[in-house]
């Protein structure tokens, strides 16, 4: 049987994909951020995962406003890595697992959570910065991934109840399927910031170490949490957190937080990233 | 106009809600042509036989041609889709956010170093008006 062990969250801000490509992560703004991903490299170098579910939003990459799928899964045996602008970063392709990945759309639709499927994605920053953290700059990114996509853009975006669920509902399919396979799951985006209007930078440290500290003492607090608090207290942005409960209801009731690292700024948000293991 | 949603109080903020993602998919999805390289190349040639080529309104052709970044959230825009726009121009996400938000660059950026904004004084509108 394939079972999740542990989850993985973390902001995704595009600029830092963009420093550690362009050879700045050594320096003084962007030097904290990659240290606190020092133990997180370590760790997930010796947990060793077979596959890794990251589940990331769009940011007007693959998806635009002519299809706008609220929950889609990467079923594909490959993604490509979308140009966002500026060309696409220097990184390997994401190879995918199209056999667990069927086999979790499958089982989540007949759980009730109608999940697009997907066969052509480009990913972009929301899911390659995630990986950079995690997995610095090899050749070929050590495990497959399957990309779970959360419209967190276009409003009406999921509750984070529904995404809490959903996680659930993962955890389910992965615990059906017939192969012995370790598997993280990564909750990303996040934390506090908005990026537009009069009011772009806001961050909410009180609001972001509550969050953090909720994932553990007590996640259904957080699924409760309606969306008008999120973009009030956290930013325009901040919603992106919703995500982070999606990997949270994948894991056992009862985990640990074995690492956590907060940082502000990282160009526009505040950097979250925490690792809870399932006891086993 | 008197307040129809509750986010609506948040000040300077634009939800993209279905009201506004309605009203911008045309100039959305321009914003989204312009990750085509040969695309972005058109435009900077010339920006308005481009605009003219999408059925948006002239309001919505203006606030792109002014580059007014805030206006083209107002007029429908979302950020995600907008800063295709700022990308052509050779302009970083935080340097289209300090002109949102009325600042030079270099404040703006100081006021990241410093923690950013904070939330106390910057939840409702009436926190604004009071504080001028």
């Amino acid at each position: 049987m394939a079972r999740i062990t542990a989850g993985i969250a973390s902001s995704h801000v595009p600029a830092i994909g963009a420093a550690l490509d362009n050879g700045k992560s050594g320096e003084p703004y962007w030097k904290p951020i990659f240290d606190g991903y020092a133990h997180a490299k370590e760790w997930i170098a010796k947990e060793k995962p077979d596959v890794c579910i990251v589940v990331y939003n769009d940011h007007a990459s693959t998806f635009s406003l002519d299809i706008i799928p609220t929950f889609a899964i990467g079923c594909a045996d490959e993604f490509g890595i979308a140009d966002e602008g500026w060309g696409p970063r220097p990184i390997p392709k994401v190879k995918g697992h199209p056999e667990l990945a069927w086999h979790i759309a499958q089982s989540a639709v007949q759980d009730e959570f109608d999940m697009t499927i997907v066969n052509r994605l480009d990913v972009d920053h929301g899911l390659t910065v995630p990986l950079s953290l995690m997995f610095g700059q090899p050749e070929e990114w050590p495990c497959p991934i399957i990309p779970v996509c959360v419209n967190v853009v276009v409003y009406p975006v999921p509750t984070g109840n529904r995404c809490y669920m959903l996680g659930k509902a993962i955890r389910t399919a992965v615990e059906s399927f017939d192969k012995d396979l370790k598997i993280v799951i990564f909750g990303t985006g996040g934390m506090s910031h908005q990026l537009q209007g009069k009011r772009a930078g806001l961050i909410n440290q009180e609001f972001d170490k509550h969050f953090l500290d909720n994932l553990t003492k007590d996640p259904i607090a957080l699924t409760k949490i309606p969306h008008l608090e999120y973009l009030v207290e956290s930013g325009s942005e901040g919603i992106e957190m919703v995500m982070w409960l999606i990997m949270r209801g994948a894991l056992n009731d009862e985990i640990d937080e074995t690492h956590r690292f907060y940082h502000v700024p990282a160009s526009n948000c505040a950097v979250g990233h925490i690792i809870l293991e399932n006891r086993r | 106009m008197g307040i129809s949603n509750p986010y609506d109080d948040i000040p300077g903020t634009f939800v993209f809600d279905v009201e506004r993602a309605r009203r911008g998919y045309h100039l959305n999805m321009f914003c989204m042509s312009l990750m085509k390289p040969e695309n972005r190349e058109e435009f900077k040639a010339d920006q308005r036989a481009t605009l003219d080529k999408w059925p948006m309104t002239e309001a919505q052709k203006q606030v792109i041609l002014d580059r007014d970044w805030n206006g083209m959230l107002e007029q429908g825009g979302n950020i995600y889709f907008t800063a295709k726009i700022a990308a052509t121009d050779g302009l970083s996400f935080q340097q289209i956010a300090a002109m949102m938000s009325g600042v030079p660059q270099p404040v703006y950026a100081k006021m990241m170093l410093d923690g950013g904004r904070p939330v106390e004084g910057n939840r409702s509108k009436s926190e604004w008006e009071n504080n001028g």
